[in-house]
């Protein structure tokens, strides 16, 4: 097994249903045997404010949270989320990005611009950036709350674990009637990613 | 099997197979879910005390009587709890009672950083500290042992990065402890002072004990590494110094309280350099000095907020902090929000556009405080308001009472704000009062209380009438209104604000997010003839409604679900409605 311990840093806003994603990523972790560390934040901040999960895994993790600089991959559910989480990113790290916007209230009451160009900007500074529009396949797939596993399915593709262990951790974590649209909509997320 | 759990599941389920048959909390982030974990587990008695102070007791009780215990609150409700905290030290256990203290440092969810490790040692009890999952469920049983033992309650102190974090934990088997048997014994648990007196000499040959235990305890250990390098710590901070200092040498305190003097002291011999890392207080460091120990701590760390593993590198191994990526402007920050439709900001809303003097209090309800409502002076801790706002009263007088209100939740007031409207009544207050009733603790997660009439099993149980409750207390003046109602909130602030009078208005609507709150029958939207783009809408501070710029105009959006505020807001009725 890889000495090297993988950090996935998950970042959205309250609501956006970050939580599923990390505790997908997390029992595929556990399925192949590695040391798992997630850490969250409960209460306040998640009426509407920024959110994040932290996901670790590796033969031996001992902090729970991501140091400064060292993220593998930060999975953004929304625009300028990836934008504030930035510098946790390695210096070859990869951004995924949810083709996503939601207003901070400073915006919606004209107080702020929401910055438009922000996708080019990490995009100018990350090469490596991908941006998919998560919602869309969502919505294709047929449930527009499968996003989250869209993402789940471009992580997969990201990080190089196994499919099939997604797939199982997804049918152990999903309610029945919603497998197939969720299964569906990881594999489209996957491909995207591919 | 291996599994992933939070730190505060892991105590729950050390609890459970400690034995433990009796848990009991009020709900506060990070220690929530504790005693709501413990709540599913079979043949147990779990609750939800009004608050801290009740819980402990309750814990005593049920200790004295000879079950296992788990009594669970953040750090600031042991506050609410020291006193039953004091006494209970000296009476002593029949059955086990382990009192579990989750403290915030990083403030995530608290009004405050107090570092509970400080309980310890002014109640005289061993405080443990576990730093991962795993440990949080063996100390927990261990703490069960060392509590019978040594005939003390134990302190588990926690933090939210170990309540919160998911780490991985190999459960055990229930233990099957029978119940102590429970002989009356009135100079253990009378605490009169000649009795106490002889309490006090057991609660320090006990103590004299736990100091010899901690020598030996499997809790303390030493991890021998290079010598260049020591390290004390404890809890989560252990894990940032095997990150940081793959080759340091560490003693790794499990019991925290009484600490293990020899054992540091030898360990301390064998190395070069010494550090202390503990989040907070010094409450290791300073001990370690008074034994002549040269040891760096505070002086190179700080006091505030959470560590990590780049902190200590930085401060400690004087590497510089990760530059990582940045971006050349800022983006927009996005704060935690009361929800669209949250009925607390048809409150605020009035609250400002009346001006009024608002002694607040927490819960979901504090975020009024910030931008663009703004509607709140104070808020010093649970059930405050009620007192702040009579002491305001009694420094200015009466013409200030009538521009003043307090702002209290209804788990928050029957938390602690009885007491403090009794004192209006008693002391000839005028204070108005709202109680915003929205049928729930929200704020740590929609958890049951007394007034809402269901139990933490989901049980139907005996409700406590809020407003009977204010009348007996001695308020001629109760009414009740919808606070997503404005001209009638609005008209029975006025009235009772005039009143040389307490009065209380109970603001009642359930919580937007309470499972079973009915969905809107209908859709609103902003006839762009009409708007005038005046933000009057905007400023309710509603994630409901957007201001387009460039067509100046109000929009409702996808968020929306037509609580009407803003259509009671717009002067142009420009807010039109359709049925759905």
């Amino acid at each position: 097994m890889q000495d090297k311990v993988t950090n996935i840093l998950i970042v959205g806003v309250g609501g956006q249903g970050t939580l599923l994603t990390s505790r997908i990523i997390a029992k595929v972790a556990v399925q192949m045997g590695f040391d798992v560390k997630v850490s969250e934040i409960h209460g306040m901040a998640q009426r509407g404010g920024s959110v994040v999960s932290q996901v670790r895994y590796g033969k031996k993790v001992y902090s729970p949270i991501i140091k400064k600089g060292d993220a593998d991959i930060i999975l953004a559910f929304e625009k300028i989320e990836a934008a504030r989480w930035l510098d946790y990113l390695k210096p070859d790290g990869m951004v995924i990005i949810n083709n996503e916007r939601v207003n901070p209230l400073s915006v919606m009451s004209g107080k702020e611009k929401y910055p438009d160009d922000i996708h080019e900007k990490i995009t100018a500074l990350l090469p490596k950036t991908t941006i998919i529009d998560a919602t869309a396949i969502a919505t294709r797939c047929g449930n527009v709350r499968a996003a989250n596993v869209v993402l789940v399915g471009m992580l997969t593709a990201a990080v190089g674990i196994p499919a099939e262990e997604v797939e199982k951790a997804i049918t152990g974590i999903v309610p029945a009637k919603a497998l197939q649209v969720n299964l569906t909509a990881f594999r489209e997320g996957l491909a995207a990613g591919a | 099997m291996k599994e992933l759990m939070i730190g505060n599941a892991a105590i729950a389920r050390g609890a459970y197979e400690a034995g433990a048959t009796v848990a009991t909390a009020y709900p506060g982030t990070p220690s929530t879910e504790i005693v709501s974990s413990f709540a599913e587990f079979p043949d147990v008695y779990a609750e939800w005390a009004p608050n801290e102070k009740v819980a402990l007791e309750v814990g005593a009780g049920a200790s004295i009587a000879g079950a296992r215990t788990l009594v669970a609150m953040k750090h600031v409700g042991v506050n609410v709890a020291a006193d039953p905290l004091y006494s209970f030290s000296y009476t002593g256990v029949n059955g086990g009672l382990v009192i579990v203290s989750a403290d915030d440092p990083g403030l995530h969810s608290s009004q405050n950083e107090q570092d509970n490790r400080g309980y310890g040692r002014f109640a005289k009890m061993p405080v443990i500290e576990p730093s991962d999952s795993q440990e949080a469920l063996d100390y927990t049983k261990l703490a069960f042992e060392i509590s019978e033992q040594f005939d003390t309650m134990v302190m588990l102190r926690i933090t939210m990065r170990l309540a919160h974090s998911q780490t991985m934990v190999e459960t055990g088997a229930k233990q099957d402890v029978p119940m102590k048997e429970y002989k009356k014994n009135a100079a253990k648990y009378v605490m009169l002072p000649g009795f106490a007196k002889g309490r006090h000499v057991e609660v320090e040959k006990s103590l004299q004990q736990l100091q010899e235990y901690a020598e030996t305890t499997p809790l303390n250990r030493i991890e021998m590494n290079d010598t260049g390098l020591g390290i004390i710590t404890s809890g989560v901070p252990y894990q940032y110094v095997k990150e940081a200092f793959p080759h340091a040498s560490i003693l790794k305190l499990g019991l925290v309280n009484p600490l293990p003097q020899e054992l540091i002291k030898s360990f301390a011999a064998q190395v070069d350099k010494l550090f202390v890392v503990e989040e907070l207080e010094p409450v290791i460091e300073e001990q370690v000095k008074s034994w002549g120990i040269e040891v760096i701590g505070k002086d190179q760390l700080t006091l505030l907020g959470e560590y990590s593993t780049e902190y200590l590198q930085q401060q400690l191994g004087g590497q510089p902090m990760p530059p990582g990526f940045n971006l050349d402007k800022q983006v927009p920050a996005r704060p935690p929000l009361l929800c669209a439709g949250c009925p607390h900001r048809g409150v605020f809303h009035v609250l400002r556009k009346m001006r009024l003097v608002v002694a607040g209090d927490i819960g979901c309800y504090t975020l009024g405080a910030i931008a663009p409502l703004e509607g709140m002076d104070t808020c010093i801790c649970m059930g405050a308001s009620i007192g702040t706002a009579l002491g305001m009263e009694k420094a200015r007088g009466p013409e200030f009472a009538a521009k003043t209100v307090a702002v209290i939740g209804d788990s928050t007031f029957v938390h602690s704000g009885i007491t403090g409207l009794i004192d209006v009544v008693y002391n000839g207050g005028t204070s108005t009062v709202l109680i915003l009733d929205n049928d729930t603790t929200a704020m740590t997660g929609h958890q049951d209380h007394p007034a809402t009439g269901v139990t933490i099993t989901k049980q139907p149980t005996n409700k406590l009438d809020i407003e009977a409750l204010v009348k007996a207390i001695g308020v001629k003046n109760v009414r009740v209104v919808d606070p997503l109602k404005i001209s009638e909130l609005e008209t029975a602030l006025k009235e009772e604000l005039a009143r040389r009078e307490p009065s209380v208005i109970i603001c009642k609507r359930p919580c937007v997010l309470l499972p079973g709150t009915p969905k809107p029958n209908r859709k609103i939207y902003v006839d762009a003839e009409i708007c005038n783009g005046c933000k009057s809408c905007i400023r309710v501070g509603c994630t409901g409604v957007t201001f387009q710029d460039e067509e100046k105009k109000a929009q409702i959006n996808d968020g929306c679900i037509a609580c009407g505020l803003c259509e009671q807001v717009c002067k142009f009725d420009a807010i039109k409605q359709t049925e759905v």
